[in-house]
């Protein structure tokens, strides 16, 4: 797949038109991992609209996004770049394939340091 | 048999690039009728209008059609070209091959298949026209403005000016508007009340100007040049005539716990009060809900200290039925309720603050007399943070997708005073863009950053949260250094997103004035006709058309009064003769028709008939042809058929329709 059939993936999956975003930086500012991430919440829009997908798909933001979804909420423009995260992040999982989650596994993963928004945000996206 | 004319416009490429017109020009030459066709580039022309005057001269024809844009554009054009010939005006018709088909069609033959189909249904309605004649009706030389805040004042100032009689209809106890709330003004820095209390005091002083205030429009009736409407009068509880203005009632009133809704409810007011020191009328009113007279019966503190005698409890709504050759709307704003944006915690503490309240708290007759303080403790705060499009260009279900326009403008001005008076202060203000398009506007904002230095930051707030210190953490973007800014405030203004005053609907509804899904009123044509409401007789004036500043409802205002002005100078107006008429044989006298017809055109009377040779006496339905607007709405509903629309009639119509199905 090009990188332009990915642009669309991410749309499709996403529900999302990043046309509609007007660059005025509140998911950014409203996210609890911005200092974790290399590409921000805001970026992620013009990375889908420039179809640079590869590095969307290499960054580290990918797995640090909590999927609490405040930029989703607060998105004056109903562009939701969490949703946009969520399906970068999916290709890229449907592309290792296998790595699915189930219910029995939950309990060794857990783990006192790591949210719990983050463990079912997991299983919603990986499971069978 | 008609003799019909058919003129096919090519409107530049417009309708040419899609609908091959010389195929159309072709079929339709062979339709019923039809003894003459052919095609221009451009018919509204003079050279265009000139083809019709020479064609009913030299072919006699007797009908018209003319297959070009929508009638709105240029129906009167050709109507008055055919009049030109000699031709009944009404004998004209339109095809609209350019908005209905050339525009919203991409294959040729397709559109030029519609535009046969359309032209041919024009044909088959030319065919059953009748010459019709237009009446006149009378204007009432008198105007009446719905609202008393700038953009009233200034258009009954106008009006007035010009020689004609004016009532402003305001609902609160003074006149005055939002722009009595400001402070100062941009981009000049004049102070807001200075500029505006003498055009006031002009408009209360003016003869041809009579000011209601605390009454609002209770019903509408007529069309344009001959509107009546009746006007509460809502009981002020105070005789206007003997008051004296004192003011002792308002010291001395025992409640004082009522939110003073001119200070935004930042601070309370007593029961009887005038909104603020300059009000015009300065007579009080009594708050009914608030004072203990009115809830206990006990009380009566205010007619006991009043020297005038003015205290009236028993007053009641009055009713005053007027008579308008034209009305004007000016109904301007206010700023949008906040409780979907909890992210900004308005609700959470008293330090978040929209622009509006600042105004207020800036003002020296404000709840801080003019002190810039904290509502929650009433210290002085060091940092302020102002965010820009709070609730304006969301596309969200929460916010309003427009710019609001003035909030640029009036956060540099707060930032500007804020630095020029407390230098000690940090500002920083959040935005998105900064739009500051006109006269002196960019000048201004610059100025704020460059002389005052106010710290402007590109990005949006995610969040504020009280925190237990008091102060505010707000979380914002700074997109230009790819960073997120935590910053602790001691007070955040909100540049909350305005929409149309609430009661606006009620009054477009009374007007049959249209409204936009944001309840802005729809001007008659965006750019060419911007201060007229398609309702003819209706006009718009200031904020309730579109979110603008002063300087520009200013001059709405009196392009507003112009228009109106043009009404009231004449003398009689020509009537649309498409009005609905009975027949008297048919009608069954159900009165189905007078209950749905919206203008009150129709009666009954009980009249002598010739049915076939039978005289009896029939109740019967009549039109008033100068109240009838020609809506329609008695033709569907007539049961019997009895009732049509001249120059639609339901021959007509049913001859469309078959055209197009055939």
């Amino acid at each position: 797949m090009s990188h332009r059939d990915y642009s669309g993936k991410i749309k499709e999956i996403s529900g999302v038109n990043p046309y509609k975003c007007m660059k005025c930086g509140k998911c950014s500012a409203t996210c609890p991992s911005f200092n974790e991430m290399d590409i921000k919440p805001h970026q992620f829009v013009s990375y889908v609209l420039n179809g640079d997908i590869e590095a969307l798909a290499e960054s580290k933001s990918l797995w640090k996004c909590l999927s609490c979804f405040a930029c989703v909420e607060r998105c004056p423009r109903d562009v939701k770049p969490g949703k946009l995260i969520d399906a970068a992040r999916q290709i890229v999982v449907r592309e290792r394939g296998g790595d699915y989650l189930s219910a029995d596994e939950i309990p060794e993963l857990l783990d006192e340091e790591l949210p719990q928004q983050l463990l079912v945000s997991a299983f919603r996206r990986y499971k069978r | 048999m008609q003799r019909i004319g058919v003129f096919v416009c090519h409107c530049g490429s417009n309708i040419a690039a899609t609908v091959d017109v010389k195929k159309v020009v072709e079929v339709v030459s062979k339709e019923p009728g039809v003894c003459h066709a052919e095609d221009y580039p451009y018919m509204c022309s003079e050279a265009g209008q000139m083809k019709i005057l020479e064609a009913v001269k030299e072919k006699n024809l007797s009908g018209v059609v003319v297959c070009s844009c929508s009638p709105r554009m240029h129906e009167a054009t050709f109507r008055k070209a055919a009049e030109r010939a000699g031709l009944n005006p009404y004998m004209v018709e339109i095809a609209n091959i350019r908005e209905h088909c050339s525009w919203i069609h991409k294959d040729m033959e397709e559109a030029t298949e519609k535009a046969v189909i359309l032209a041919r249904a024009a044909i088959a309605k030319v065919n059953l026209n009748t010459p019709l004649k237009a009446g006149e009706s009378r204007v009432t030389k008198r105007a009446l403005v719905i609202g008393g805040g700038i953009a009233g004042i200034q258009t009954a100032l106008d009006i007035a000016d010009a020689g004609y009689e004016v009532d402003i209809v305001e609902k609160t106890p003074s006149i005055g508007g939002r722009m009595s709330q400001l402070d100062k003004t941009f981009p000049t820095l004049d102070c807001s009340a200075c500029i505006l209390t003498p055009k006031m005091v002009e408009a209360a002083a003016h003869e041809k100007i009579n000011i209601y205030t605390y009454s609002e429009v209770d019903k509408v009736t007529g069309f344009v040049g001959d509107f009546t409407v009746d006007i509460r009068k809502k009981a002020r509880s105070v005789n206007s005539d003997k008051c004296t203005g004192c003011g002792v009632c308002q010291e001395k009133c025992p409640s004082k716990k009522s939110l003073n809704e001119f200070n935004r409810g930042l601070n309370t007011r007593s029961a009887i009060y005038t909104p603020f020191a300059q009000a015009i009328p300065n007579v009080p009113v009594i708050d009914r809900d608030a004072c203990i007279k009115f809830k206990t019966g006990k009380c009566g503190v205010c007619e006991k200290v009043c020297q005038a005698g003015a205290i009236d409890y028993n007053q009641q709504d009055e009713i005053i039925t007027e008579k308008y050759g034209a009305i004007v709307v000016a109904t301007g704003f206010d700023t949008i309720k906040l409780d979907n944006y909890d992210e900004y915690a308005y609700n959470q503490s008293k330090d978040v603050i929209t622009s509006l309240e600042l105004e207020r708290i800036m003002n020296a007759a404000g709840p801080t007399k003019g002190h810039l303080e904290r509502l929650s403790d009433g210290k002085a705060p060091k940092e302020m943070v102002f965010i820009q499009c709070v609730g304006s260009r969301c596309s969200d279900t929460r916010g309003k997708s427009y710019c609001s326009k003035i909030c640029c403008m009036y956060t540099a001005k707060h930032a500007m005073l804020i630095r020029d008076k407390y230098p000690d202060v940090n500002v920083t203000v959040f935005y998105i863009d900064v739009r500051t398009p006109g006269k002196n506007f960019d000048e201004f904002y610059r100025r704020a950053v460059e002389e005052y230095g106010v710290n402007y930051v590109k990005g949006q707030v995610g969040k504020v949260a009280p925190l237990p210190n008091g102060k505010l953490l707000v979380q914002g973007s700074d997109l230009l250094d790819n960073k997120q800014i935590l910053k602790e405030a001691d007070m955040v203004v909100l540049a909350t997103a305005i929409e149309p005053e609430a009661s606006v609907r009620k009054i477009a509804t009374m007007l049959t004035a249209s409204i936009d899904t944001n309840n802005f009123l729809t001007e008659a044509h965006p750019k060419l006709r911007p201060v007229e409401s398609p309702t003819a007789g209706v006009f718009l004036s200031g904020v309730c058309q579109g979110p603008k500043d002063i300087p520009e409802t200013v001059a709405q205002a009196g392009a507003a009064a112009v228009k109106a002005i043009g009404l009231l100078a004449k003398d009689k107006l020509t009537t649309n003769p498409c009005t609905a008429k009975p027949d008297e044989l048919l009608c069954n006298g159900c009165s189905q028709c007078a209950n749905v017809c919206p203008y009150g055109a129709i009666t009954y009377e009980n009249k002598e008939v010739n049915d076939h040779g039978i005289r009896e006496t029939r109740r019967v339905a009549q039109v008033n042809s100068a109240l009838c607007q020609g809506c329609g709405a008695c033709t569907v509903t007539c049961p019997s058929g009895a009732m049509d629309l001249q120059g639609f009639s339901n021959r007509q119509i049913i001859a469309e329709v078959d055209a197009i199905c055939r």
